[in-house]
């Protein structure tokens, strides 16, 4: 096994053009469970731990720039305001031990469904920054998932960073496990509000092939919202709104049974979930709050 | 959480002029800082100049005919030393058994279970070994697999043994079923007539395994007589030589093990994992070989839990007295014997719990199956029968209308009260009140999860951080259970240890040594041996000699014994070195000072006193004055608890079991109803240990056995898909309690003694495994009002879907 460990950037991008097939190496917390149960086999590893931009956070008022190997404990830590769905998701990975090591990229790389950023990132509207010694391409979060552990990149890509708008509204993250911590998902959902652009978003993991939104609740709760005057008033809205808001949610999703769970069960979980977390977010809704007027979901980037 | 024992009586604080660190204190363990700093050497840590790793090539099939193993490319893979297959095993033994020798050492021409070892490489480097062994072409005729009791018992089911001459294969129904054990007593038919109410269900249990983290590891030193040293973390050093060496074609005095440290075992280390493996590689070598399974390797490497089905009928007068009980338990035994037959006859002997019915008619049996092996696990066969008699104590209850704890009382088992065996129960029997302690606690605070203002505290409610519920659909539950569990080896078995004493002065220092073979596995036994020395011998200084065989047998540290067993071989040998050093003493100073020859004496802080406490001499002194005579004093002595009967085949009747220990627990859950998940928010245990030895540790077990058994209400099962392949060989879809999954366990602890034992004390690793799934499943149960036949608790289980 070639194990290279490029010092900056540039040279990751040139040794990853020199070895399409190399693995991507951060944290380390999915590929070396894989290595050590000899799942698999790189030829390489392209070790990215030295590349000290790939841990930085940068904050503009429009964007939270993620590097790529930021751990999750630092989410969890310093980004709570900006980022609190994907907070709430970064809290429920693994263990202390694995969030100071694992990242939102190495999340993205795997593109595991049952990964637990990427409802939130789907909700939060994020765009994933791929770069190559070809150039860099902005890829909306839910066009990188492209089917069971498998993404957008091209073989010379690597993840250089995750883009997301500071939350101008609430945002809920919900995860099923079967014990109490230190779970993989049985299913997870995510909601943010996006108050900017009158708009909702969702995001559902482990209950689909990839990592999914679900569009038709999406529009649906949002013409609600924006029909009747809710964003202006924050006036409660209708219980049946939130049943029909969460059938469509669970409408959304195409399960599996595994040993994790059965998808009868992961289909009705994500409803539950889909109805809790819209109450809990409306409940958290405050007109004319936004911080960011202008802020539109991923279409801005 | 609390961690603090109610007691019932005050621990004992050192007398005046006795050393700290006796019987009944917290001495501290001596592995203690070593382990809670990373430092202690495991098993896994073992290392020798030159030495070669193995690794074990393991069947993917459940059930198979092998045709033809191809090793020549793995042999071929450089840095490879050694390929071994079923064809090199060097003696005409070629399987082993703790009770009966039927697992193939390597394979043969078939294989009955996934996992079943294959073939052996040992190479210069543990990845070049997988490497070559992943080389190995092994071609397999898959065979029908026996999966459950119908396949199992068809009649043209495919019999996992064909050719069996076991002891049991004469008396079994099938022979696919490894043993059955009755226990008739009474007239159970004619019973139930008088019965004013009577229930029945069928439960069922899932195969828990005993998940301890040090995975099986070793280390075979080949020696210059052709022999060679085993160093191993298990749990009988013994045992595993008795099975180990005909094997090798060696005698026993030739295999000679030490044990490693030994990273958790809860009977999972009762069979032999990689002992022969690495000693045939180790002697075809002529190079130490070791060995480490990795995870998923140790789930397929060892055996587990037995699922099990119980039908269960209970009858009971309008008033709550039990009339009968019929129950008929199914224990699937996996592809080989293993300690199947000792677990169906505890399932069956205890199959009525801790409660006294005149007329019973029990019925439990093991099956052959192509399912994973199963064997010992903390609880062995009893955890599965609580399980179902508490379930069925519930539902009569509610039957007739009654308090669920009071029908327990109406029908506890005390002390002179007969089990269905026959057996009177010559010691306490506290059921009733253990019960009655746990209820008497208040209960835990309502909400505590709820902050205020709308707010949640997460981590207190089901889900936790996931984030699944502020307080929606979220209902409590509480509920009871008791349980009966027997110390020791049973049904006749010749059980006892060996301890070797020494005293000496060191130093000019009196220090005692004690030798003994016991396993050391994590449960605080290296500690006891200390305190029962300094107690009997007076001394401060004890120095505990490595486990191995160049010492007796200590028998199992399993079936909560050691304390009971290799506590009493240690005082016993104790009480002898004392006898000889006070005759020593006697003889020389009786003629010149009268009081050595009148007075009754002791040893008591490092001194010689009378029994009144008058000090005569330094321990040292004595020493230094002996010590022409006497350079030091030793004994080496067996000791074994009173004798037990077997069951009789037929009615299974018998004085099987040298004690009984019982422990209840209260459960407080809270459920989200809506998505199926559980929080404990207490398990509060009372349990009689006799005498805590070491208090703080007796905690210990408690806690850890109380959680264990929480894990295998909610979590903790072992899949098997309809092919027999185990679905879930990992920590991340085998889920064992977390700290957060773990509730406050405030624990009652009673101290009556059981005047048969050494300082009376009763075995109590096992007993706060047994009711502690049953308690949770009943406040499941009451939260949500659903019947749960089952354990594991899935939360597809408590919905709708």
């Amino acid at each position: 096994m070639e194990f290279l460990r490029p010092a900056g950037w540039e040279e990751a991008l040139a040794a990853k053009a020199e070895h399409p097939d190399a693995v991507p190496l951060a944290g380390g917390t999915d590929i070396m469970v894989e290595l050590n149960f000899g799942r698999r086999r790189p030829r390489t590893l392209l070790d990215l731990s030295a590349i000290s931009e790939l841990h930085a956070v940068e904050r503009t008022p429009s964007a939270v720039r993620l590097g790529a190997a930021v751990p999750y404990t630092r989410i969890v830590e310093d980004l709570a305001d900006v980022l609190p769905g994907l907070a709430m998701a970064s809290r429920t990975v693994g263990s202390p031990q694995i969030r100071n090591r694992g990242s939102v990229g190495g999340n993205l790389g795997s593109a595991s469904p049952a990964g637990d950023a990427h409802p939130a990132l789907l909700a939060a509207g994020a765009t994933v920054e791929a770069e190559s010694v070809r150039g860099t391409r902005h890829i909306p979060v839910e066009e990188f998932y492209t089917g069971v552990k498998r993404n957008a990149l091209a073989e010379d890509e690597l993840i250089r960073a995750v883009r997301v708008r500071p939350a101008a509204g609430p945002q809920q993250f919900s995860k099923v496990g079967t014990r109490n911590a230190m779970t993989i998902a049985v299913c997870a959902f995510a909601l943010a509000l996006h108050p900017g652009s009158r708009t909702v978003r969702s995001g559902i993991g482990s209950a689909a092939p990839t990592p999914v939104r679900a569009p038709e609740a999406e529009e649906f709760l949002g013409r609600v919202l924006d029909e009747g005057g809710y964003w202006e008033s924050g006036e409660p809205v209708p219980p049946l709104v939130a049943e029909e808001f969460a059938s469509l949610c669970a409408a959304a999703c195409d399960p599996i049974d595994d040993v994790r769970g059965s998808a009868a069960y992961r289909r009705h979980a994500v409803r539950v979930m889909a109805q809790r977390t819209w109450e809990w977010a409306w409940a958290g809704y405050r007109p004319g709050a936004a911080r960011n007027d202008d802020e539109g979901g991923a279409a801005c980037v | 959480m609390q961690t603090q024992p109610t007691r019932t009586r005050p621990e004992s604080t050192p007398a005046d002029g006795q050393h700290a660190g006796g019987v009944g204190e917290s001495a501290a363990r001596p592995d203690g800082t070593l382990k809670v700093t990373g430092e202690f050497a495991y098993a896994s840590d073992l290392w020798h100049e030159d030495m070669l790793w193995a690794v074990t090539l393991r069947s993917p099939h459940a059930h198979a005919r092998i045709l033809a193993v191809d090793v020549g490319e793995a042999l071929a893979h450089p840095g490879v030393q050694c390929v071994l297959t079923h064809d090199d095993l060097p003696s005409r033994t070629t399987v082993y058994g703790l009770e009966v020798a039927d697992t193939p050492a390597l394979a043969g021409d078939r294989v009955r279970y996934h996992g079943e070892p294959v073939a052996l490489v040992a190479a210069d480097h543990p990845e070049t070994a997988r490497s070559a062994a992943a080389k190995i072409r092994v071609e397999y005729e898959q065979l029908p697999v026996v999966h459950d009791e119908s396949t199992a018992l068809a009649t043209d089911a495919p019999l996992l043994h064909p050719d069996r001459t076991d002891g049991h294969a004469a008396h079994v129904p099938h022979p696919n079923v490894v043993h059955r054990q009755p226990v008739v007593r009474g007239d159970a038919a004619a019973a139930a007539a008088r019965a004013d109410v009577v229930v029945t269900g069928e439960y069922e249990v899932g195969m828990q395994d005993q998940a301890f983290l040090g995975p099986e590891s070793g280390l075979a030193v080949p020696a210059e007589d052709g022999g060679v040293e085993l160093y191993v973390a298990t749990q009988w050093l013994h045992a595993d030589r008795r099975q180990i060496a005909p094997v090798l074609g060696l005698p026993e005095e030739k295999v000679r093990m030490v044990l490693s440290g030994v990273g958790g075992a809860f009977g999972g280390r009762e069979d032999l994992s990689m002992q022969i493996h690495a000693c045939l590689l180790a002697l075809h070598t002529g190079r130490p070989v070791k060995m480490v399974y990795n995870r998923e390797e140790s789930f397929l490497g060892h055996v587990h839990r037995h699922p099990a089905v119980l039908h269960y009928e209970h009858g009971a007068t309008a008033d709550g007295r039990l009339t009968h009980l019929k129950c008929r338990i199914v224990l699937d035994g996996g592809a080989y014997t293993s300690s199947s037959p000792a677990v169906v006859g505890n399932a069956a002997s205890l199959a009525a719990g801790p409660y006294e019915v005149e007329n019973v008619d029990i019925e439990a049996l093991a099956l052959f199956t192509n399912n994973p092996p199963c064997g010992a696990m903390r609880g062995f066969g009893a955890v599965q029968a609580c399980f179902a008699y508490e379930a069925q104590m519930d539902r009569l209850a509610a039957e007739l209308g009654m308090d669920p704890v009071e029908l327990r009382q109406r029908n506890a088992l005390r002390q002179g009260g007969t089990m269905p065996t026959g057996q009177v129960v010559d010691s306490p029997a506290p059921v009733a009140e253990l019960l009655g302690r746990v209820r008497e606690r208040p209960l835990p605070p309502e909400r505590r999860w709820d902050t205020g203002a709308g707010g949640a505290e997460l981590r207190e409610l089901p889900g936790g951080v996931g984030n699944t519920t502020h307080g929606e659909d979220v209902v409590r539950g509480v509920g009871y259970a008791v349980g009966i569990k027997n110390v020791g080896f049973s049904e006749g078995f010749d059980d006892y240890s060996t301890a070797r004493v020494r005293l000496e002065l060191v130093g000019g220092e009196p220090v005692a040594t004690v030798h003994t073979a016991a396993a050391e596995v994590g449960q605080g036994g290296v500690t006891v041996q200390g305190q029962i020395a300094r107690t009997e011998l007076g001394v401060e200084r004890v120095v505990l000699q490595p486990a191995d065989t160049t010492v007796g047998s200590a028998g199992s540290t399993s079936a909560s014994r050691q304390t009971y067993v290799t506590g009493g071989a240690v005082r016993n040998a104790c009480t002898q070195v004392r006898e000889h050093l006070l005759d020593a003493a006697r003889r020389r100073y009786a003629a010149t000072e009268p009081v050595w020859a009148s007075a009754a004496l002791q040893l008591h802080g490092g001194k010689v006193t009378t029994t009144e406490g008058r000090p005569l001499v330094g321990i040292a002194q004595l020493l230094a004055e002996l010590h022409d005579e006497h350079p030091e004093f030793t004994v080496e002595s067996e000791w074994r608890h009173r004798p037990t009967q077997p069951f009789d085949p037929a009615t299974g009747q018998g004085f099987g079991h040298v004690q009984y220990s019982f422990a209840a627990h209260r459960a407080v859950v809270e459920v989200d109803t809506r998505l199926g998940l559980v929080k404990v928010v207490e398990l509060a245990c009372a349990q009689d240990v006799g005498k805590a030895v070491n208090p703080q540790a007796v905690l210990g077990q408690i806690h850890g056995g109380s959680t264990q058994g929480l894990g295998l209400a909610l979590m903790e099962e072992i899949l098997v898909g309809p092919e027999g392949t185990v679905r879930n060989p990992s920590f991340t879809d085998y889920l064992i309690p977390t700290v957060l999954d773990t509730p406050p366990m405030p624990v009652d602890v009673l101290e009556l003694a059981d005047d048969h034992a050494p300082y009376g004390l009763r075995g109590v690793g096992e007993a706060p495994t047994l009711s502690s799934t049953p308690a949770v499943l009943a406040a499941v149960r009451q939260a949500t009002g659903r019947a749960l036949r089952r354990t594991p608790l899935r939360p597809e289980h408590l919905l709708e879907v």
